[in-house]
């Protein structure tokens, strides 16, 4: 058996050379497969969320969240993790302006706040534990640090990301491959903040109340 | 086809992500933070009926996250965006249908089982 392959009529234009607006193309592909992604993601956060609600006041034995939420707390959280989107938008104007030295400023110092909002998480799962409420202790505990924590994970790859990319941005400067992974991170950094807002606004004062 | 989803006037890329301006992010900052210190001020300050609070929670919750969507991600439905805008109608009605459904059917289930009654 032999296939004969007749190669398809060209389309007008077509050298078949890659050219310069097929490498633009490239880079706007890049960044809306990546809002797929994040679209994605949102249905994984989904499934969380609703195996939370399902099992929010399954406490058992455990203590109950109204007993050891503290909102002053998760309030200087929402701080840190608003404050962090908010950095990161003013690093994406100067990467636009080709302002090298404060993207780089506000990268750091939406990595530092970050790192705080990761310390605190942390911090506060270490003390929920010591106080009875662990990811096996009940139903509702399980579902709680499910959530929060895949939320936790996501701010972690994100910050490793960010390391990475300050390598990169140091050793090559902006260029266009560069720029694009910036824009992406941009997205996955903002895409956090807003599942934020469902966590503190479902999980804490939701579960105060 | 090359004009699909990619470049702007100005011949930037961003597969429908566009830039901000510095009033833009201040704008949406404030905004956010007022956004948050309703519901939080409402339940730390102990004001109102359960009821309301988890409305105002709610509502405010939406608000922020429209907010950022427009304000911190850019999104404004120009047709340049067409196909990040649509993409995201879907992924909402699919979350709305995971969760709304997941609740319903557990709280039925919960119901035949007689658990608690």
């Amino acid at each position: 058996m032999s296939f004969d392959y007749v190669a398809p009529p060209a389309a007008p234009g077509y050298t078949g050379f890659a050219e310069k607006e097929h490498h633009h193309d490239q880079g706007g592909d890049t960044v809306f497969g990546f809002w797929i992604y994040i679209l994605s993601d949102c249905i994984l956060f989904a499934t969380l969320f609703a195996t939370f609600a399902v099992l929010r006041n399954n406490f058992v034995d455990a203590p109950t969240a109204a007993e050891l939420f503290e909102l002053d707390y998760v309030l200087a959280e929402t701080a840190l993790l608003l404050l962090s989107s908010f950095t990161f938008g003013m690093a994406m104007l100067c990467a636009t302006h080709r302002k090298m030295r404060g993207l780089f400023q506000w990268l750091g110092l939406t990595f530092l706040l970050g790192a705080g909002f990761l310390a605190m998480e942390i911090n506060e799962f270490v003390h929920f534990t010591h106080e009875g409420a662990s990811p096996w202790s009940a139903g509702a505990w399980s579902a709680f640090y499910g959530l929060v924590g895949t939320h936790g994970l996501h701010v972690f790859a994100g910050m490793l990301w960010m390391m990475v990319l300050w390598l990169q941005l140091r050793r090559d400067g902006l260029t266009e491959n560069n720029e694009v992974r910036l824009m992406c991170l941009s997205l996955f950094w903002h895409f956090l903040d807003i599942i934020w807002i469902c966590v503190f606004s479902v999980v804490y004062l939701m579960g105060v109340l | 086809m090359a004009q699909l989803h990619s470049v702007d006037e100005t011949g930037h890329l961003h597969g429908g992500a566009a830039h901000g301006s510095v009033r833009e992010y201040l704008v949406g900052l404030l905004l956010s933070v007022v956004l948050t210190a309703i519901p939080f001020g409402m339940v730390m300050g102990g004001f109102g009926s359960e009821g309301l609070a988890i409305t105002l929670i709610l509502l405010c919750a939406i608000a922020q996250v429209m907010v950022q969507l427009i304000f911190f991600l850019h999104m404004n439905g120009s047709s340049q965006q067409s196909w990040n805008t649509a993409s995201a109608a879907f992924v909402v009605v699919l979350v709305g249908i995971l969760i709304v459904g997941s609740i319903w059917i557990m709280q039925h289930l919960n119901h035949n089982m007689l658990l608690g009654h």
